[in-house]
């Protein structure tokens, strides 16, 4: 196969994963709005009466609908199912992205935006397979779905050489660093979001209905983002000290203030913030979940913001 | 331990400290306690969880400007072009120092605060730290079953025969044991507060080493023509920042020479004229008596001469020129280093000043297309591709004073005093191919394009601070790995006399965090050991 041929594979791809995901993202939904509810409430409430650890979903198998009940669409199956299919697609885009361009496939911002979503697809199956965390699925897939939006639209470019600077095996390590804590840090975030919404819900009524009944108890989903910033941090921590490193061999220093520089620290200091708040009496709950969306916001306008507002070294746009 | 638990840093969920840890806020108001009193006071608020979860918000915050801002450090002109935009308000930000955030006062305030608080956290921390790995194990608490993990069973082995049990398998798992007064309490996983531990101190030692780099390292920059040399001293430099302890002595007495510089571009496709590759071909002397070695000097591949490295950073061309005054003299002759425009096609412009020309000094301003072609119009010229195919320069003459002689310096890429001192040559103005020459009216002179060169831009860079600084940070990066991955956890069993003879065995369990299944394991253990008897639990 040619590299054109393989190119023109890429971008297929691409768009079987973003149909893929946008039935995941339907059938997640379907999942959280009438999938086995009344079984599943029952459940959740034996479930994480005591602990607040990992089982924040119901087991699922335990509650088929029993047989002479009219057999029903089981959303959740067909969402995991599809979810995981287009996962395996969006792997496919990323490969023969990179066959095709003889090179890692991050070199430009569509390609690392495209790495960044499947980082983060790839951490929720991960959740979802440690954790139970199926509820996530419907707002990743969104998120997912967004950002290959935005990719495809707005930075699409084609196959072709990355710049002269870019040519090192630093890119292997630094920018995948960066994808894999990115990915890790949407899931947190859209943790903490639902966290947000679910505490809003709690104080109001113990009452459950509609999708919101269908999540984990807010202690759960602050335990799940709080576990996964624990993972991402320290990655984030080691691709800043890696560009640091590339920097230095490519730019003669390791630190110079270079917008992206800055806007790394500041989501850096941000997250190292919440981790503390988090373990701090008076700052716990509410105001950690804040500081975790400021330090989100933060990550998301290093990536946007600094490369097409500011000029800087890292301005590949 | 209670004068500790204020300052706590971990994800210490367990019971004991929470209530102890949040700062008294209203109570000690130190009122008549003298300048000792309110010292005290001030460094139990500075060394409070609060007071450093703000100031590292601070930090954050007080970045931002650093970012939307231009900044000296980064790029001085754009600070100039920025004063010129905004003329009312440049000053005002200049007196906050917004132009210099990572070098200004308060920024160095509120990250020497978050230090100084860090530093009165962690090191009282690490003393407690290194007690608690050498003493006992605390005691049992009182009632196991209200810890977060505990079971109970009845087993017929006598108590001792249990908590050697106990001895055994928790040893077995790596605990510390500790058995006394009919309990064994054991204690692992220190290596959690270690790796917390370290990971603060690395970052107090990377800040050390940022400073060590500024006060004593240097960083200059140097244009480098193909064919040219460049021995490590002051005045060779184009730009030099030295550091504030920097002697001149500290300079390596290193020499390079530019032999070759080849660029490399994409020919075909979309990316058509994207650099590739680029590649400086310099010979170089460690020192002056050392034997000349030669080096491909590339991006991403530093020279590393002595404490210093030197950087391929920029490229461009240097026509070469030589101008003939109105007598018919060579008045000047070199390659002149234009600056590119655009980078997309490297149409790059300059100067060639001949002050010895006579009786008129002569100037030129010059456009170099490297690729010349005809704009869509057709009606301009313009460089279609960086790579110098079809080179060719506009020259535009001046004659008169180019005031060199007045003895306040001249940018070499700018004429200056044009209408003034310096008056166009009327029919100056030519395309020059190469080998080609314009001749002035009036038997004023000419010049000739004779053809191209490259030049590159190297910068040269020490700072004694870059390994420090490197294994400050991977310490830093392994120290919170390990912080997160390792819980500190606590086992106790008790056995004690039940009824009818048998031995009642209570275990308890406390985790940082999340709780384990380690601890359903180790029950499950004993409970092997000494299989429960019929009312087991």
């Amino acid at each position: 196969m040619g590299n054109a041929d393989l190119a023109n594979l890429s971008d297929k791809l691409m768009l079987t994963t973003v149909v893929l995901y946008i039935v995941a993202l339907y059938a997640y939904a379907a999942d959280l709005g009438f999938g086995r509810r009344r079984a599943a409430v029952q459940e959740r409430s034996k479930v994480l009466a005591g602990a607040g650890g990992p089982d924040v979903e119901e087991a699922a198998e335990d509650h088929e609908p029993s047989a002479d009940a009219p057999r029903r669409v089981d959303w959740a199956r067909l969402a995991v199912l599809v979810s995981v299919l287009g996962w395996a697609a969006h792997l496919g885009v990323i490969v023969t992205r990179g066959l095709a361009a003889d090179r890692w496939p991050w070199g430009n911002m569509y390609e690392f935006l495209t790495a960044i979503a499947f980082a983060a697809v790839t951490a929720f199956v991960i959740v979802m397979w440690r954790f139970g965390a199926r509820f996530l699925g419907a707002f990743v897939m969104l998120a997912a779905v967004i950002a290959l939006g935005v990719a495809n639209i707005w930075l699409y470019d084609s196959v072709g050489p990355v710049t002269a600077a870019l040519n090192s095996y630093w890119i292997a390590l630094h920018v995948t660093a960066a994808i894999v804590a990115t990915g890790a840090f949407t899931v947190s975030g859209v943790a903490t979001i639902l966290y947000l919404v679910k505490i809003r819900t709690e104080a109001r009524a113990a009452a459950g209905g509609g999708a919101l009944a269908h999540l984990p108890s807010a202690q759960a989903l602050d335990t799940l983002a709080m576990r996964v910033t624990t993972f991402a941090f320290p990655i984030w921590t080691a691709a800043i000290i890696m560009g640091a490193v590339w920097a230095d061999e490519a730019w003669g220093r390791y630190w110079g203030w270079d917008p992206k520089e800055i806007w790394s620290f500041i989501t850096w200091v941000i997250y190292a913030a919440y981790l503390h708040a988090r373990a701090t009496a008076g700052w716990k709950g509410r105001k950690a979940a804040i500081l975790c969306l400021i330090a989100f916001a933060a990550l998301l306008f290093n990536f946007f913001g600094v490369n097409y507002i500011f000029q800087g070294m890292h301005s590949y746009a | 331990m209670s004068d500790i638990t204020d300052f706590e840093t971990d994800a210490d969920t367990g019971s004991e400290a929470v209530a102890e840890r949040r700062p008294p806020p209203e109570a000690p108001r130190p009122s008549g306690l003298g300048p000792l009193g309110w010292l005290r006071w001030a460094w139990r608020q500075l060394t409070t969880m609060r007071t450093a979860l703000i100031l590292l918000f601070l930090v954050a915050l007080g970045s931002v400007p650093g970012s939307i801002l231009p900044q000296r450090g980064q790029a001085p002109e754009k600070v100039a072009l920025y004063f010129k935009e905004h003329e009312d308000l440049a000053p005002v930000l200049d007196r906050l120092s917004l132009f210099d955030v990572f070098a200004a006062p308060w920024f160095a305030a509120i990250y020497l605060l978050l230090f100084v608080s860090l530093a009165g956290c962690v090191i009282p921390r690490a003393g407690v730290h290194y007690r608690s790995m050498r003493a006992r194990p605390p005691a049992a608490p009182r009632n196991l079953s209200r810890l977060p993990q505990s079971a109970t069973f009845e087993t017929d082995a006598s108590p001792d025969e249990v908590l050697a049990t106990a001895r055994a398998v928790l040893k077995g798992r790596r605990f510390r044991v500790d058995v006394a007064d009919g309990s064994a309490a054991s204690e692992k996983g220190y290596l959690g507060e270690t790796g917390n531990l370290l990971f603060h101190l690395a970052l107090l030692g990377l800040l050390f080493a940022l400073g060590v780099g500024n006060l004593l390292g240097y960083r200059g920059n140097i244009v480098l023509t193909e064919g040219r040399s460049f021995a490590n001293s002051l005045n060779q430099y184009d730009e030099f920042t030295p550091g504030r302890l920097f002697g001149a002595d500290d300079l390596d007495p290193f020499a390079i020479t530019l032999d070759d510089f080849k660029a490399t571009y994409e020919l075909k496709g979309d990316k058509r004229g994207q650099a590739t590759h680029f590649s400086a071909d310099v010979r170089y002397r460690a020192t002056p008596g050392a034997a000349e070695k030669r080096h491909d000097l590339r991006i991403n591949h530093p020279l590393k001469l002595g404490g210093a490295k030197i950087y391929l950073l920029g490229h461009g061309y240097a026509p070469v020129f030589t101008v003939r005054d109105a007598k018919g003299d060579i008045a000047y002759r070199d390659a002149v280093p234009f600056l590119p425009m655009e980078n997309r096609n490297l149409t790059s412009e300059g100067v060639i000043k001949a002050p010895d020309a006579r009786p008129d000094q002569l100037a030129f301003y010059g456009i170099l297309w490297p690729t010349a072609v005809a704009s869509e119009d057709g009606k301009q010229i313009v460089s279609g591709f960086p790579a110098p195919v079809r080179p060719v320069v506009t020259i535009s003459s001046f004659k008169g004073d180019i005031g060199l002689d007045s003895g306040t310096p001249q940018s070499v890429y700018k004429l200056e005093g044009i209408g003034k001192t310096l008056q166009p040559v009327k029919g100056g103005s030519k395309l020059l191919e190469p080998g080609e020459t314009l001749t002035l009216p009036d038997g004023a002179g000419s010049i000739t394009f004779e053809g191209l060169k490259e030049w590159t831009s190297l910068s040269v860079n020490d700072d004694p601070g870059r390994i420090p600084a490197l294994i400050a940070a991977i310490l830093a990066v392994a120290g919170v790995a390990t912080s997160f991955m390792v819980r500190r956890r606590r086992v106790w069993v008790r056995a004690g006399a039940g009824e009818a003879g048998r031995t009642v065995v209570e275990v308890g369990g406390l985790t940082l965090g999340n709780p384990t299944t380690e601890f359903d394991d180790i029950v499950t253990a004993l409970r092997d050991e000494h299989p429960a008897t019929q009312n087991k639990e």
